[in-house]
Parts: C-alpha cells; structure tokens; sequence
C-alpha cells in the first residue's frame, strides 16, 4: 500500500528505546472525577454524598450529545460533590469525590453476546453508556464520531509523542482488543475497508496485532513513518489514503472514521463484557521522576498519587506536564486527577526547562518549512503580534493544529504556538463579542418592533372600538332623539371620531341617568363629575 | 500537593539558537576566506579583522542609543557575518576609512535603522558595499593582481591604515582589473571573448585565483546545506539561472558571450549564491519563493554585467531583489494542507 508523505513534520528523540515496565496503579483513598471538561458544562449528576457505588456505578448522564456518561472509577463512597480547582485555577470544575473502600465490587452492563450480529443502534447506545470518549487525547464522545456512516475506518497507533507509550503498550497488550473492537465499529459504521496504522518502529505492538488477526485479511495493518505529528489525526489520514480532510471539518466528511487504538480496545470491552471506561493506561515518564512506567491508572487518581507511585520526583524535578512533551500542557501543580483524555504525565528536570533566550525572528523559514499544515509561521506571528485579525484568517490561523513543530524548530526561540493560541482564543472572543452584540442588536431591535407593533395594534384597537361604538351611537341615536348626533350626516372621516364621541358620551351619560333613576341616590360623589 | 511554574509548549529542549546559526556561517566561510588570503596576500584577513572591529563598536553604540542591552551581541553574532562577507568584498589594500564607512552604512542604516537585527528589508553587507563603491569608486576597484603578492605584512598594514604605499611601488604598478572589468572594457572595445581571455589573469574557467576562491566558497556552502543552515533552493536557482541565460547566448554567439562557467566562476557570484542570496532575514521564506528570489538574482547579475555601468551586478542584483522579497512571499504562500485553493 503506497503511502503519501504528509508535509513538514520532525524526526525528533522519540525517548522510548528501553520500554518501560507495565503495572497497574494501586488504588488511592479518594478518587476525584470531574463530571465535566474543565470551563466546560458539567454532566447532571445523579448520585449524592453518602451514597455507596461500586466501580461502574453511573455518576452522571450528560447534558447534551456532546458530553459523555461519567462512571465511578472504583468502589467506595461518594464523600462530595461540588467545585474544585483542577488544572486551570480560573475555572474550577464540578468533581464526584469518591471515598475507595478497596473492595473494588464492580458492576457491568450485560454483555452484548453475539456483537457482530447485533443492531448498530444497539451497540451505538451501548458506546454512549459506557461513557467512551477519545482517548488519544481529544476527548470527543466516540458514539457521535461513530454515528456517521464511512467508507474506511482507521485505527490510529501512530503514538507520535516522544516519551509517551500508551497506545503501544495497549497494542501489546490487548491487541485482540483493539482487532475485535475495530470490527464492532466497522459494523457500526459500514466501513469496508479497515487499517490499523501504528509507527514503524513499534514492530512488538505490529507483531501482537498480526498475531492477533492471525490469517483474516478484513483488517490491515500499516506502519508509517515515526515522523512527529504521523499520529494527528488529519496527517495520519493523508499518509494512508492521499486525502486531505478539508480545513474546519470533521474526517467524516470525506467518509473516513478515525479512531485511536485505545478507544477502539474500550469500545470492544463496553460492547462484549459491558465494562464502562474506568480505566486507561497512562505513561509516567521523564528525567524527573524516579521510575517511569506505564500505568493502568483508574479515572480520578491524582497525579501525585501516580507519580508517587512511579517512585516519586527526582531532586531536580521542574515541570509537570499532562501530556507529552510537544503537545502537552504544563501544570500549576500536581493535585489534578487522571481524566480520559490523560495520555501520559511527564516530569522534566531544571536542566530541560533552562529559559531560552527569546531573539527577534531571522525569517529563516524553518518553521514553514516543518509546518503539517503548510501554514506561513513567521507572517502569521507578525499578524498575531499585531493583532491584524484579518489578516491572521487570511493566513488560516485556525487551521493551526498546535503540533509545536514550528516553535521547536526556530532559533530564535520564539514561543510561536503560544502566540497562536493567543490568536485563536482572541479571535475566538471576537467572534464572541460580536456574536453577543448581535444578540443585543436583534434583540433590541425585536423590542423596537414589538412596541411598534403593539403600538399600531392599540391605535388599530382603539380605531375598532371607536367604530363599533359609533354603531353602538347610532342604536342610542334611535333610542334619544335629543342626541345632536343623529343630525348631523357628517361623512368626512376627519370629522367623524368627534362626531362618535359626542354620540358615545352622550349614550354614556344617558345609561347613568338611567342607572341613577333605577337605583337610590348615594350620599357620596355629587354631580360636578357628571358635569365633567 | 507540589506545585510548578508553568509555561507554554513544545516543552522539548530546542536543537538550536540563533547563534549556532551565525557561528556555521562563519565557519562556513573559513575556506573562502584562506583562499582569499592565498591569491590576495594577508591584506584580506586585515580588511576582515578591521570590518569586524568597526562592526561590533558600531553595534554596540547602536543599541546603546536604542536602549537595548549591549549583550545581545553575544548572543547574536550576525553583525560579525555582516563584517565577514563585506570585507570579503573590498580590495585588500582598500583603505580603513572604507570599511568604516561601510560598516556605518551596513550597521547603521541597513540593520538598526529598521529596526534591528531580523527588521532589516536589506543586506547589509550588501548595503555597506553597494555605498562605498558608489561613494568611492576609485578606492573600491583598486584591486591587485591575484598571486601577486608585492607587499609583506607591515607593508599591507601601513598601506591600509596609512594610504601610503612602500617607497618604490606606485598604485599603477600593482593594481590590475579583475578579469570581470577585463572582460567588461575590452568587449566595450569591439574585443572578442577569446581574445579576451588569453590575457594571462584568466584561469580555466573564471579568472585565476578568483576561480578556486569561488569553489571554496562553494565547499562553505555545501556545508551550510549539509548542516541545514541553509536550504538548497537559492543556490540552485542563483548557479542555474545564470547558466540557463548565458549558455544559449554563448552558444549561439561565443565571440560575444562569455562562457556560463567564465559567469559562474567570476566575481562575487559564488559568494553571493551560498551566502548573501542565502540571508534568510532579507530572502524569501517558502521554498517557491527562494526560487524565485535566486533567479532573480541571477538574472539581474547578468544584466547588471552585460548592460550595466559596473563590471559586476552581483550586489546590486541581490539588493534588488531584497526588495522585491516581501512581494514575492505574498504571492507564493503554500497552499493549505486541507483547502482547495491557495491562501
């Protein structure tokens, strides 16, 4: 099968010769799961403090389709439920805080027996229940990616990260997983054609899959280059089929469903033995902390937990990142839980994190040169730093998928992905703004409109009524031939509303004389109100 | 709970500053220069040591009256290749008041005037260059005959410094055209190139001496391209530009047209193709503009040496076209990856 060279990218120090060792993390006393993305909604919840779960027990449903159902990572208590400060200080997220009692009691969802004959819908709701998001990192809900019909599906092991070795661990380990459940989501889908792609050199994971697939040829197993970013979503999709996802769009559009390794595993273990996701794998790694390793960590287990695990921080431990070291994000601090989307928790030491002196930009072009996306670095820096907005869409600033390449490459040491992120969360709030003052506009312009209306309505109602009244006048006219009204034909119309209402007060002061008449005189209001 | 600063990604220690950039060009340029010393005798490594003196005081002054730290210029020492490839330029005996006036205009006006190191729309070097000879004709052509090397050291010194020339040589007796000025006068008299080049300062292919300090340069830039520093699309398109114009002319008329490699191996072409055309700062950024900059700059030098007032084009060519660079870059922006069309 002939692959296509994405553009750019780096053969960087992929830091993963020696593999390291594979354990499960012991269980903390509290597990801490946020019930939402951090600034994002948070799922409605449906346990209290006090109630006991077991692992598996659901915590909360999601709000919408774009969220995903949380489950109890262990068995225990639920000691609290509100607010705390993750990983952002600015924005805390609502958490289940969960009491482990170390029982460990689990309960399932029934096993769907024979998953290859089941109804796609039915083995959709099961994804949606179980709680599957993306685990390479994105987080989106699976049930949704999967719910579009697609011609090819791709089962993404390109773990380009340096350091981070998740996905092929998993692809060891679990690699009849990963085969089964990429079948379960090709029936889902209706995707014909299968490739699972994984980097070249992970030729134990490669190894495991073919075993796993023995003689069957409904899957393909491809390698690509370990060129940093093969594993993105977008450049991995051009190195198998040559297309290029549109800028904007989902890979769907084209027909193609692309879906990491470990999903597609957590997919095949929610369908045939009805487990929720709890559980991910998660790499420990850098030069600051003692002993890196591969974790199957519960959801909700503190980073600190972990990394003591791992055998605590090394002496000159300096940075803390959740992620690997070209995507990642560093920490404030190590409180935070291992969510789905955690791939690896790296340390680095003072001597990695020693500040580069930043100096002007020498329009070298190496930036350009590395950029996946093709994009202009250096002239969208100069448009971000002056904040020229026009300019930075006409440079397709938000085609920008913040691999870091550009950034890693340049000389001068010009933090350019933090500039862009800069851009894009600016342009963003522009857009915000706009779309807010948009709001107020309609909506101060619907006021408008509706007064108006109602205005004219009123004149419209009153216009009616003095009508129906001078009708009413005209019957009055019969009744007292006093009324000067009935005299007067009066047919211009300027004329006639005064004409009616002579002719309405009259019959008004008429109907009280009348009523007076019929009922005994009352000591209070005298005459001078009729008279007026 | 520990905590820890944070800071933006890619958290992966960068493979290289801006200094290791600089510092491989000025390696890059070290068999030039020896074989630049070789046919032209020590006045060469004077002139460099001069420039570079000037260079780094000016600089220094400079950001000192912009309110910037003195210091950067250790940790940027593109002003010391500025030195390097104008001195390269000079005649050796050239005298010291032109590479300070030089020096001024190319650190002065070219770099700090817009803004400093990166801002800068012209090379400097070429700048510096381009106003001296302008300014200074006669003392700018006053080059020696290459291998001729009358004057010992103290001599070359007293010459720079002083302007005085040891008691019994004259001006007249030791300077001598460069065989790009030869050409140049001797064609303008109705001379046929085959003639011309009988004349004993020719070489096998450019003039002698000035040939093998052309392939030095060429072994500096191949180690520029093998070290990344510089990519392969402006030498390419400078070298083949030239030999794509001038070899059908000389083809169809070899009494008229020099030979391609006569243009290739002469004057500053070579140099300008590895290491002026190649300043990124005031080049082209996407590999189709590089093109486009590197032809530019070859076919301008070929009209500059063919129609022009100068015998060689090469610096007005590449000033030109650093000119015309940001246009160029407008307009050859990559497609991109994921859009139908060209941004």
């Amino acid at each position: 099968m002939p692959l296509y060279p994405f553009p750019g990218g780096l053969r960087l120090p992929a830091g993963k010769d020696t593999l390291p060792p594979f354990a499960v993390c012991p269980l903390p006393e509290r597990l801490i799961v946020p019930l939402g993305p951090p600034g994002g909604p948070a799922a409605f919840c449906r346990v209290a403090p006090g109630q006991p779960v077991r692992r598996g027990t659901r915590l909360a449903d999601p709000l919408d389709a774009a969220g995903a159902a949380v489950h109890a990572p262990a068995a225990g208590v639920v000691a609290a439920i509100g607010p705390r400060v993750l990983a952002d200080p600015k924005a805390p997220v609502r958490c289940v805080e969960i009491l482990v009692d170390g029982t460990d009691a689990r309960e399932t969802l029934p096993p769907v027996e024979s998953p290859f004959d089941a109804d796609p819908a039915e083995l959709l709701q099961r994804i949606r229940d179980a709680g599957i998001v993306g685990l390479g990192g994105a987080g989106f809900p699976t049930a949704i990616k999967a719910g579009t019909p697609c011609r090819h599906l791709i089962v993404n092991g390109a773990e380009c990260e340096p350091l981070v070795q998740s996905d092929d661990t998993l692809m060891r380990r679990q690699a009849a997983d990963v085969i089964a459940g990429a079948r379960v989501l090709a029936r889902i889908t209706g995707a014909s054609e299968v490739t699972i792609a994984l980097e070249d050199r992970l030729t134990a994971a490669r190894a495991a899959l073919a075993e796993a697939l023995g003689a069957n040829t409904d899957l393909r197993i491809v390698t690509v280059p370990s060129i940093y970013p093969s594993g993105g979503e977008r450049q991995l999709i051009y190195s198998l089929t040559g297309q290029e996802v549109p800028g904007g769009q989902p890979a769907t559009a084209i027909g193609i469903l692309c879906q990491n390794v470990a999903t597609v595993a957590a997919v095949w273990r929610a369908v045939r033995h009805g487990e929720p996701l709890t559980a991910r794998l998660v790499t420990v790694a850098g030069r600051g902390v003692m002993r890196p390793t591969v974790f199957e960590v519960r959801l909700g287990t503190p980073f600190e937990w972990v990394i003591t695990q791992a055998g605590g921080y090394a002496p000159d431990a300096a940075r803390l990142l959740e992620g690997g070291p070209m995507m990642g994000i560093a920490q404030p601090h190590d409180a935070i839980p291992v969510t789905k989307t955690t791939t690896a928790i790296v340390v680095q030491t003072t001597s990695e994190t020693a500040p580069a002196m930043e100096q002007p930009c020498i329009r070298c072009g190496e930036c350009a040169r590395v950029c996946p996306v093709r994009l202009m670095p250096q002239q969208l820096l100069t448009a971000v730093r002056r904040e020229d907005w026009a300019q930075t869409q006409a440079l397709a600033l938000r085609d920008c998928i913040e691999c870091g390449c550009c950034s890693h490459v340049c000389p001068s040491h010009i933090p350019l992905v933090d500039w862009y992120r800069f851009g894009k969360a600016e342009l963003d709030r522009r857009i915000d703004t706009r779309q807010r003052a948009d709001r107020s506009r309609a909506l101060f312009l619907g006021r408008t409109q509706r007064l108006e209306r109602e205005q004219a309505e009123r004149v419209a109602r009153v216009a009616a009524r003095k009508e129906s009244l001078a009708q009413a006048a005209v019957v009055v006219t019969v009744e007292t031939p006093s009324a000067p009204a009935a005299g007067e034909p009066s047919p211009a119309p300027s004329t006639a509303p005064r004409t009616m209402d002579k002719a309405a007060v009259l019959a008004a002061i008429a109907r009280g004389k009348a009523r007076k008449a019929a009922n005994p005189p009352r000591p209070a209001p005298p005459a001078p109100d009729e008279d007026a | 709970m520990r905590t820890f600063p944070v800071h933006g990604g890619p958290h992966l220690s960068p493979p290289r500053h801006v200094r290791h950039v600089m510092v491989d060009v000025l390696l890059a340029l070290v068999p030039g220069i020896a074989a630049h010393v070789w046919f032209f005798g020590v006045g060469v490594l004077v002139q460099l040591i001069l420039a570079a003196g000037f260079a780094i005081a000016i600089e220094a002054v400079a950001l000192r009256w912009r309110g910037l730290p003195v210091r950067r210029i250790g940790g940027d020492p593109s002003v010391l290749v500025t030195a390097a490839l104008f001195a390269l330029c000079l005649p050796p005996l050239a005298p010291w008041w032109i590479s300070l006036a030089g020096m001024l205009a190319a650190v002065v006006l070219a770099r700090h005037a817009y803004g400093g190191m990166g801002y800068n729309l012209f090379n400097p070097a070429m700048v510096g260059y381009a106003v001296v000879l302008i300014s200074f004709p006669r003392e700018v052509s006053g080059w020696i005959a290459a291998g001729t090397q009358a004057l010992d050291p103290l001599d070359v010194i007293r010459t720079i410094l002083a302007g005085d020339l040891p008691a019994p040589l004259r001006w007249d007796t030791i300077s001598s055209a460069t065989p790009l000025d030869t050409v140049k006068s001797l064609a303008a008299r109705g001379h046929m190139i085959g003639e011309i080049r009988h004349d004993p300062q020719f070489g096998d292919f450019g003039g002698r001496g000035w040939e093998w300090i052309a392939n030095a340069y060429a072994l500096g830039g191949l180690y520029l391209l093998w070290r990344g520093v510089i990519r392969w699309q402006v030498p390419v398109a400078v070298i083949g530009s030239v030999i794509a114009v001038s070899a059908p002319l000389w083809l169809l008329d070899a009494d008229v047209h020099p030979m391609p490699l006569q243009h290739v191996f002469s004057g500053g072409l070579m140099l300008a193709a590895w290491f002026i055309a190649t300043d990124p700062v005031t080049g082209c950024a996407s590999p189709r503009g590089r093109l486009l900059f590197g032809i530019g700059v070859g076919v301008l030098t070929l009209v500059i040496r063919r129609w022009g007032s100068y015998p060689d084009g090469v610096a007005f060519a590449v000033l030109l076209m650093n000119g015309a660079a940001p246009l160029i870059d407008r307009y050859t922006r990559p497609r991109v990856f994921g859009t139908g069309s060209h941004a």
